[in-house]
């Protein structure tokens, strides 16, 4: 099939998915409401899977499924005509099945956890589709406006996910400081905007980099919409020095929800920056080249030293996922397409075992997130030998061992920023890697060489069927990417491929 | 007359940072925030004199996202008073700020 975007009809196609994903969200909103499933949502005794709240689960796994199926569908389309502000290129679907695959795995470690918790079903996986949708927004807009709509509904969306359990005090704090600085960094972003579009006359991506390779757009007002647009960014994406809320925003937030922000949001958040900055400002790449290589200097280097103090294993995760942001950020500096493409398959095995890492921690906090320091790991590998060799491989994962997924995409990073001569972060990349192996062997140690403080430390680990097979499910994706990188890798190149060409001028009212 | 309203904005999204770096109540940093996006609008319509429709566009979108933003985030501050019977950031004291 053709689009034709001077067709209005067909931003309806181009956008199926995430329409699919709004309404399925929209219906579990409305049947959570309905007394059956309320009156379920205060009963917290009985099997999580079978309990009401489970049924709204599936319901939404279902329409993430439905709206993959969406996003299938939409590799068969092809883009006539001028660009309009949605993008449908392979690096847009690429995100979509890493955002998706991040939300699916999300609803299917939340089952136990909303049960026990007796949260809201309804409203809660509701809300994480609506999040999802957004999302796939931000990764599809190929105007800022798109972008910023995007980042918005996800943004509000999580922003009540996070203050989502209202019997827990850190979970309100944690929800009113995502959202203040989250609204604030959102001003500083549109700020940016707004002078951008000042210096350029376009909100359009690809007009925006047609004027500025061009060299007509007003240079200070480009540099500093430029400048205030790497902080908005850079606290979405979690960038020391732009990082002050995340570990205590992923320590106080439920921890399904901790685990979807760190990777669907900061996914989502990475290609929009790549997108941005790749194809607007790539004749600007002076401005930019500077603060985001100190920015990816910084995040890597700080990020790793602050978690290796860290004895809660959730703000440790925390740490650990800002400096993830920092090796992520190599690949923003490189800004090539093997970098791009290392970036796509970094945030695939990254959401992997990142989720993966959170639904082990779920398992063992048990009822109210109490059981978080890494002491209450003491002996769980030997009373839980399923759970524990799966936390080992994922630990091993995210400290970049060799035969795991973590370690290739660190591997695709270096190359990238090898081909850029990035020697300086690519050194930096590696020492903090290495530094990193600390931090995370330490809960594996604690796991397989300590002994539990009781006989019936781990004696009420829940781990219900849909987690344990979401875990597998990471657990052998990472072995798979990490012993047979090639076809991810060669999904992640094909999807990158014209990138920064894509979208010819024409969109927009440029003058 | 477009750089006195580019001055303008820039004084009022200055006045809307300090306030909430300086300011410790959560419904006031809210305002400053507010007042940020609103700099940001006088901004758009600024340059939509020199450019044409879009600008304007931009400030009905940026006006409906911070309705949204308030509605959850008010929401979010009365959740919180509930907890502590009041909105000074400097006492919510479980997690580091």
């Amino acid at each position: 099939m053709e689009l034709d975007f001077s067709r209005s009809l067909h931003y309806w196609w181009a956008l199926l998915p995430e329409i699919v994903l709004c309404l399925w969200g929209m219906g579990v909103l409305i049947a959570g409401v309905s007394k059956r499933y309320r009156l379920a949502g205060e009963d917290a005794t009985g099997d999580p899977t079978l309990s009401g709240s489970a049924d709204l689960g599936w319901l939404a796994l279902f329409g993430v499924f439905s709206a993959a199926f969406a996003n299938g569908w939409l590799y068969g389309v092809r883009e006539v005509g001028s660009a309009g502000m949605i993008a449908v290129d392979p690096f847009r679907l690429f995100a979509n099945w890493v955002l998706l695959l991040g939300a699916a795995l999300t609803i299917l470690i939340s089952f136990a956890y909303v049960h026990r918790q007796r949260l809201q079903a309804g409203e809660f996986y509701g809300l994480i589709l609506l999040a999802t949708a957004g999302m796939m927004f931000m990764v599809a807009g190929r105007d800022l406006i798109v972008i910023f709509l995007g980042l918005e509904v996800m943004s509000v969306a999580v922003y009540a996910l996070t203050a989502f359990n209202r019997r827990d005090r850190r979970s309100a704090e944690a929800g009113l400081k995502y959202f203040l600085l989250g609204a604030f960094a959102t001003g500083f972003l549109l700020y940016g905007i707004a002078l951008v579009y000042g210096a350029t006359g376009s909100t359009n991506v690809a007009t925006i980099g047609a004027v500025v390779t061009g060299g007509t757009a007003t240079p200070g007002l480009l540099s500093i919409g430029i400048a205030l647009i790497t902080i908005g960014f850079g606290f979405k994406v979690a960038a020391v020095p732009f990082h002050m809320w995340t570990p205590d925003v992923y320590e106080g937030a439920p921890a399904p929800v901790t685990a979807f922000m760190s990777a669907a949001v900061k996914a989502a958040a990475f290609v929009a920056f790549m997108r941005v900055f790749v194809v607007a400002f790539e004749g600007a790449v002076d401005v930019w080249y500077p603060i985001v290589w100190w920015l990816a200097a910084l995040t890597m280097v700080a990020a790793n030293l602050m978690a290796l103090v860290q004895s809660n294993v959730k703000r440790m995760l925390a740490y650990s996922s800002i400096a993830h942001a920092g090796y992520l950020l190599v690949a923003m500096t490189a800004a090539n397409e093997t970098a791009a493409a290392g970036l796509l398959f970094y945030l695939l095995v990254y959401t992997l075992m990142n989720t993966g890492a959170f639904a082990v921690v779920i398992s063992v906090a048990h009822q109210s997130e109490e059981r978080l320091q890494v002491e209450d790991y003491a002996g769980f590998g030997w009373a839980q030998p399923m759970l524990g060799v799966a936390l080992t491989i994922l630990l091993l994962s995210l400290a970049g061992f060799p035969g795991t997924g973590g370690f290739m995409g660190k591997i695709f990073l270096l190359q990238g920023a090898a081909d850029a001569e990035l020697w300086v972060l690519s050194v930096i990349l590696v020492l903090s890697t290495v530094a990193s192996y600390w931090y995370y062997l330490r809960i594996a140690w604690f796991m397989w060489m300590k002994n539990p403080s009781s006989e019936r430390q781990h004696a009420h680990v829940v781990a219900p069927l849909p987690l344990q097979f979401a875990l597998i499910a990471c657990v052998a994706l990472i072995l798979y990417t990490g012993i047979f990188p090639g076809t991810a890798l060669e999904f992640a190149r094909a999807s990158v491929q014209g990138l920064g060409t894509l979208g010819d001028t024409g969109g927009g009212f440029a003058p | 007359m477009i750089n006195e309203a580019l001055v303008l904005s820039a004084i009022i999204f200055v006045i809307g940072t300090f306030g909430v770096l300086v300011r410790r109540n959560a419904i006031i940093m809210f305002l400053c925030i507010e007042l940020q996006l609103n700099a940001v609008n006088v901004a758009f319509v600024a340059f939509a004199n020199l450019y044409g429709i879009e600008g304007q566009i931009f400030v009905f979108f940026v006006m409906t996202v911070a309705a949204a933003e308030a509605a959850v985030g008010l929401a979010i501050i009365i959740s919180i008073f509930r907890h502590y019977e009041t909105v000074d950031v400097g006492s919510f004291n479980l997690l580091k700020w």
